[in-house]
């Protein structure tokens, strides 16, 4: 399925919104790219953005690997909270755009602009309860969340690439594990695939959001 | 008006542990067999190793009755009304729960029969603590140990013995009773990480052994051995090499032609007679109401449902709920004391990525009265048991130690070093039932058709507080033989709702203190029976299921061989 347009409308549509915060020109269009990789189905773009750089900073990309960013836990969140998440939807929605005002307040700019330095300090003060109601609530969330997106099985939308569970070193699925796949001496082979790859499962697939 | 159905012999409602053990030595003896169940059938094909789907997002959980009449707890008479839980920890299906349970598989020992007696013979009787309201079983084990054979070897449990009719063999459990003769199969395989955990058990001078576990280790009766690939715990089986009844008891009853499954049935009431006899049961499937005629109902829905089923049948001879004369319907209810726990972190891979949760090395010297009490001021004790099983949400979700935040740079440094490094242990504890504890309907929370939920009152008192400090510090001792670097402590919880449930309509020979007799069938309606962990009056340091399908064997024994008495 082609996303093209739907990136478009999505691109304009972020521009639009960061373009009402007055801080159009500020934004490198490589951001915009990045954070636009493919359309939120159930955030704006603008929360997307926001929560994409969140996550950002939880599993940072760094010297030790890729992280949420490129396990695409942003993209995960967004699905489920069109489906097993939703009743969160609200909870994330209010979170986001406290953390948006927040940074502004705090930082004299959107979150999404900060850089990485102060973006973590706005973090951990939302994590110590401050910027705004049940801030250190709605972080715990974003946190569990995020873990599952760059953790879970590819199949949901996050972990993608298995780059979650290369990070740290899940020798992945396998229906059969012998004796010497269990021997603390070894290390089993990466399978890098996702639990519906096998055929046994792949007729009752389960809702993937 | 319900719609009437068709008499027959026996209705079993819920076909899970307990009921569908029962089914089979009731239709192996040529009785018409009814199973009402609320679930569906469940096949290997529905297991994917899906951690997310199992493990965090409760399937099937998550669409079944049960969650929607979820028990509310609060921890005692005037304590608020605890946070509900999202998922009940229960499962409906043909099989119920065995289908994604952990399968130990473990005998009681003889002290969980006797602890009252054998607590006052070695201690006095001013050591059972104040409040409780425990009695002796009304038999031993040696009652029970040949219902635990039959069980052992229908559903297929793989162990070690420890004693066979007395001679003692130190490769297994040399605190259990003894049994009549070795388990059909050896136990699940040894892994890294649990030969080290028994070496250094050994090291401390403790005999640890593997535990036992409905899960085949070979072929046994058409269904092949265990491949530990991990996603054991909260995962049915893609292979049907967990015992689940739905694969072993259940199709073996189908085959009699005597057994008729009703699933999606969901029992809403059970009916009684002018004679204050129970003569069937109501239930509701697809919008339908039916009243299923039986001359003997047997109740096995789970320990909150068995209760609650019995207090929402009122009647003119049991106007507080069936067999609730005497007041005894969820009376000496405890959830069992499992959740204090110890975790560790080595300074290395442990590799237990694969395995499950019975996979593991167990120690049960600090277990129930295997060791002096002269000095200690609590009775019981836990036994201890560490596992090869993970996966990768909750490995990153791992504690930090104090080593490193929760996130950020430093944290995904930490967990990337250290995700396969740690390790929790299962401490199951013994937990005594207490007066202030009971289960009844919840005054207002109602589940979709109306009917009150049931309500748990109920907290771990101090003996419960006490076993758990002791056991803890049992093994954060074995943790630290074995190398770990760092342990940690959880907190024990409380007792809402739970795997691990008990009482509400015990066993026992006193109708005053005791809703059903020795054999399980009820004090004041005779031709009503009542299976699984509900009857039991206390938990031992272990798994309930296989007593539990013990007990619900020996009772439709019974009630096979005393047809007549009992159902006319």
């Amino acid at each position: 399925m082609d996303h093209s347009d739907d990136i478009l409308v999505t691109r304009r549509e972020l521009l639009k919104r960061v373009g009402v915060a007055g801080a159009a020109a500020a934004v490198p269009i490589d951001a915009i790219a990045q954070a636009t990789r493919e359309p939120f189905e159930t955030l704006t773009a603008a929360e997307g953005a926001t929560l994409e750089a969140i996550v950002a900073r939880l599993i940072p990309t760094d010297a030790s690997g890729p992280g949420a960013a490129e396990a695409h836990a942003a993209r995960y969140i967004d699905r489920a909270l069109g489906g097993f998440l939703a009743p969160f939807l609200v909870a994330y929605r209010g979170g986001l755009s406290g953390i948006e005002s927040y940074a502004r307040t705090a930082k004299g700019a959107p979150f999404t602009q900060l850089p990485a330095q102060d973006q973590d300090a706005v973090l951990t003060d939302v994590e110590s309860n401050k910027g705004f109601p049940a801030a250190g609530l709605f972080f715990n969330v974003v946190l569990s969340h995020t873990i599952q997106g760059t953790f879970c099985d590819p199949f949901y939308g996050g972990n993608a690439n298995f780059v979650g569970w290369d990070l740290i070193g899940y020798p992945g699925i396998r229906l059969t594990a012998t004796a010497n796949d269990q021997r603390m001496d070894v290390s089993p082979a990466p399978t890098h695939m996702s639990a519906y790859d096998f055929s046994m499962f792949s007729r009752k697939k389960p809702d993937a959001r | 008006m319900p719609v009437n159905l068709k008499p027959t012999d026996v209705v079993i409602v819920g076909l899970g542990a307990a009921g569908g053990v029962a089914v089979l030595p009731l239709t192996q003896a040529g009785l018409d067999v009814i199973g009402l169940e609320a679930g569906t059938w469940l096949r290997p094909d529905d297991f994917a190793p899906d951690e997310l789907r199992n493990n965090f997002r409760g399937w099937p959980q998550a669409v079944q009755k049960a969650n929607r009449e979820i028990p509310t707890h609060r921890t005692s008479s005037s304590a608020p009304t605890s946070p509900r839980l999202l998922i009940h920890p229960m499962m409906n299906a043909v099989g119920g729960t065995t289908l994604h349970y952990w399968a130990q598989s473990w005998r009681l020992n003889p002290w969980d029969f006797k602890v009252v007696s054998e607590t006052t013979r070695r201690y006095g009787a001013s050591r059972i603590p104040k409040g409780s309201t425990i009695e002796d079983w009304p038999f031993g084990l040696d009652e029970l140990e040949p219902y635990y054979d039959k069980v052992e070897y229908e559903i297929g449990v793989s162990g070690q013995a420890g004693n066979i009719k007395g001679k003692i063999d130190p490769r297994g459990n040399t605190f259990e009773g003894a049994r009549a003769r070795e388990y059909p199969m050896p136990p699940l395989r040894g892994t890294g990480f649990t030969e080290m955990m028994g070496d250094a058990a050994r090291k401390l001078g403790w005999r640890p052994f593997p535990g036992p576990a409905a899960i085949t280790t070979r072929a046994y009766q058409g269904r092949t051995g265990c491949a530990y690939h991990g996603y054991c715990a909260r995962g049915g089986c893609h292979i049907n090499a967990k015992g689940s009844t739905a694969v072993t008891t259940i199709p073996k009853a189908q085959a009699t032609k005597r057994l008729s499954i009703v699933s999606e049935a969901h029992v809403t009431t059970i009916e009684v007679g002018a004679n204050g006899r129970v003569s069937g049961v109501n239930y509701i499937k697809g919008g339908t109401e039916y009243f299923q005629p039986a001359r003997v109902v047997l109740v096995a829905s789970y320990v909150y449902e068995n209760a609650r089923l019995l207090l929402l049948s009122k009647s003119k001879a049991f106007p507080n709920g069936l067999s609730n004369n005497h007041g005894q319907v969820g009376r000496h209810y405890f959830s069992h004391n499992q959740i204090g726990s110890v975790t560790a972190l080595f300074p290395k891979r442990l590799n237990n990525w694969y395995g499950l949760p019975a996979q593991g090395v167990a120690v049960d010297e600090w277990a129930d009265d295997n060791f002096d009490h002269s000095g200690l001021d609590f009775i019981g004790g836990g036994n201890l048991w560490v596992y090869s099983d993970r996966r990768p949400i909750s490995a990153a979700g791992m504690s930090t130690y104090g080593k490193a935040p929760r996130w950020g740079a430093a944290w995904k440094a930490f967990i990337k070093q250290n995700a396969d490094s740690w390790n929790v242990s299962y401490l199951q504890k013994t937990t005594l039932p207490y007066e202030a504890n009971y289960l009844d309907l919840d005054p207002t929370v109602k589940d979709p058709l109306g009917f009150p939920v049931c309500r748990i009152t109920a907290d771990y008192q101090e003996n419960e507080r006490r076993v758990s400090t002791f056991i803890q510090d049992k093994m954060v001792e074995w943790y630290k033989a074995a190398g770990a670097t760092a342990t940690e402590k959880t907190g024990m919880g409380t007792m809402g709702p739970t795997t691990h449930a008990y009482g509400g309509t015990r066993m026992g020979d006193n109708p005053e203190t005791n809703v059903v007799d020795k054999w399980g069938f009820s004090h004041e309606a005779p031709n009503l029976g009542i299976l699984g962990a509900s009857v039991m009056g206390t938990s031992g340091a272990r798994n309930p299921t296989l007593t539990a399908q013990a007990l619900a064997w020996r009772t439709a024994d019974r009630l096979a061989k005393n047809w007549k008495n009992i159902a006319t």
